[in-house]
């Protein structure tokens, strides 16, 4: 007993949970924070002025957001199954939050001495990280999924098999290019990845993987944004074409979780995107401690690059949705793939 | 934890399966008991090959789930065409070849 | 410790998807039990392994199952017929499956018990082979017409899915 209480004071401990911690409050911090940053962005790319009323500059719009949808009446249709209708949103939350474990968002630190070894700003540190975030997301499939069949109505239903049809074409594309970067970084760990993306060429040009990578990181852009059923991808949950697609029949608590699931997954591909390509939490002028400020910078203009593709660019059509990712995006990943193969193998790069 | 105890659950598992092959009247089940049947298998290759200290054991277990990927994939095609046949996903409705 | 729940998880998932009505229960209990599997593949020092199987069964084959479920509207199998017909009603069937079942354990128990070495932990004799790199080598060297013959097989697979499950346009 008593070094069961030493070991959960101890400063490693201590560290670790504050890192558990900080991680899953900003994360739900940062659904939040989304929904207030997508609908000013939205208002200012449409010349108007967005929430303004509540609290400064309207910055407490999503608390009351939250409020709303904490004191909605929560609905369940007679003939929907109770047990899916609730596991659904479960298993949505569940996986975004779980693809985010892997994700390092800093460089390993002793907390300024207090550590006696440096603890990685990570919830966990696996050796086939990437595939966990892969494993992950192909989980979240079955939120929908199950969310379109449990609703037992014809809305939910064609939404949710179309969205997941999407999402599992789409993961092929992602795991093409997840597998073109593993290749050139020779490891499947992200701490690895990101550390082989340290150094400047010419002094100036940082080491990442966009300037080795372009096709790859076009293709897991295109592939996380169909990933997470966001524009200009987001046919199943159109509001004009299918009411609104899995999650029709859902109030309250419920769609809040499916909600927060869709932006944690946003933030979770933004972030894993800053890891794979654009050197994670590396950048000039900050000491290598505080890197988790660049990461932050470099996840803030990812995310805001995601809203920007929403409110600019009109919708894809679900067919023309589907031969993108089959017809297009499947070859040029292969190729790259190949092409990557060889510059491996034969320019050792 | 021995081999034995590893076996054993190998053991268990693939008898639910099998049993549940036999037992149950409706053929996305089976399909379902089968993929049961090779996970069992899969888990007494992994543990025989931490037990020998090599990665022939993972490796065939790379194969054995690609095969059950595509038996799954055909099977399910076939389940498709019959239902589409003769409405019902009952075994027994499909015994016109039956002595 | 870990073990008996790992353990746990997979038997009982089997049992669920065994008995279950509901063809969708069946499909969730079979990913249960996967993930049980899983955990199983990791303390078996197999993580690559262990994801796979999670990318590729929970994540891709029981989609399938689950779709193919959703889109012929399977319904529930009827209670009353269900206790009409169902084998373990059957007096002599019981019987004799028992028996087999009862045989089939004690042969293995006793080939457990007479086999030497069985005391020790899995992990004792050789160290572990996790890396991912040393799977792919062996993968590629060792087992390359394995490999190739496989790729041969899903393509197979996929066209015979796509032409037997079309509809014939007649």
């Amino acid at each position: 007993m008593a070094d069961i209480i030493a070991w959960v004071t101890s400063p490693a401990f201590i560290a670790y949970a504050s890192i558990v911690g900080v991680v899953f409050m900003g994360l739900q911090i940062s659904a939040a924070v989304m929904v207030y940053a997508e609908r000013k962005v939205a208002a200012f790319m449409q010349q108007r002025l967005g929430p303004t009323r509540v609290g400064p500059k309207g910055l407490l719009q999503p608390v009351a957001d939250i409020v709303k949808l904490l004191f909605k009446e929560e609905l369940r249709p007679k003939a929907a199954d109770a047990f899916l209708f609730t596991l659904a949103p479960i298993i949505s939350v569940a996986t975004a939050y779980l693809a985010f474990a892997p994700v390092p968002f800093g460089a390993p630190t002793t907390f300024f001495g207090l550590l006696d070894e440096p603890m990685a700003l990570q919830v966990s540190d696996v050796n086939v990280a990437v595939l966990v975030i892969f494993a992950a997301s192909s989980m979240g499939v079955y939120g929908i999924v199950l969310a379109g069949w449990a609703s037992n109505s014809k809305y939910s239903l064609l939404g949710g098999l179309r969205s997941s049809a999407q999402m599992i074409s789409y993961e092929l594309a992602f795991g093409m290019s997840l597998a073109t970067v593993v290749m050139v970084a020779g490891s499947m760990s992200l701490r690895e990845i990101v550390d082989d993306q340290q150094g400047y060429w010419f002094g100036f040009i940082p080491q990442w993987y966009i300037f080795l990578q372009p096709i790859a990181f076009f293709v897991f852009a295109c592939a996380g944004i169909a990933e997470t059923n966001r524009a200009p991808f987001d046919f199943p949950e159109a509001e004009q074409e299918l009411v609104a697609g899995y999650h029709t029949e859902y109030s309250s608590m419920r769609f809040a979780m499916f909600f927060m699931a869709e932006y944690i997954n946003m933030v979770t591909v933004s972030a894993v995107a800053v890891n794979l390509f654009l050197g994670g939490w590396h950048g000039p002028f900050i000491p290598p401690e505080y890197g988790w400020i660049w990461f932050l910078i470099k996840l803030a203009f990812l995310l805001f690059c995601y809203l920007w593709l929403r409110w600019t660019l009109p919708r894809f059509r679900y067919d023309q949705l589907m031969s993108f990712g089959w017809k297009v995006l499947l070859p040029l990943a292969t190729v790259n793939l190949l092409l990557t193969a060889a510059g491996v193998l034969y320019f050792g790069l | 934890m021995s081999i034995g105890h590893y076996l054993v659950l190998s053991g268990v598992l693939f008898s639910i399966g099998a049993a549940g092959v036999f037992l149950r009247k409706n053929l996305i089940t089976l399909l379902l008991s089968v993929e049961i049947m090779l996970n069992a298998v899969n888990l007494a290759f992994v543990a025989f090959g931490r037990q020998l200290g090599t990665v022939d054991g993972q490796i065939i277990t790379f194969f054995v789930m690609t095969v059950a990927a595509a038996e799954a994939a055909i099977g399910l095609a076939l389940v498709i065409g019959l239902f589409r046949h003769r409405e019902s996903l009952n075994p027994e409705a499909f015994t016109s070849l039956k002595w | 410790m870990l073990f008996y729940l790992f353990a746990g998880t997979a038997v009982l998932g089997a049992l669920l998807v065994v008995t279950q009505k509901n063809p969708v229960y069946s499909v969730l209990a079979l990913i249960g039990s996967f993930f049980g599997l899983s955990g199983l593949y990791v303390l078996l020092e197999a993580p690559f392994v262990a994801v796979v199987q999670i990318i590729i069964y929970a994540g891709a084959i029981m989609v399938l199952f689950l779709f193919t479920v959703m889109l012929l509207n399977v319904p529930r199998e009827d209670a009353a017929e269900w206790d009409r017909t169902h084998p373990l009603y059957r007096p002599m069937a019981v019987r004799i499956g028992g028996g087999l079942a009862l045989l089939l354990a004690l042969e293995l128990g006793w080939a457990l018990w007479r086999t030497a070495g069985l005391g020790g932990g899995v992990a004792d004799e050789h160290p572990a082979v996790s890396s991912v790199a040393e799977l792919g080598r062996v993968l590629f060297t060792d087992y390359m017409f394995a490999f190739e013959v496989t790729s041969i097989l899903i393509i197979v697979a996929m066209v015979g899915a796509v032409i037997l499950a079309k509809k014939r346009e007649e």
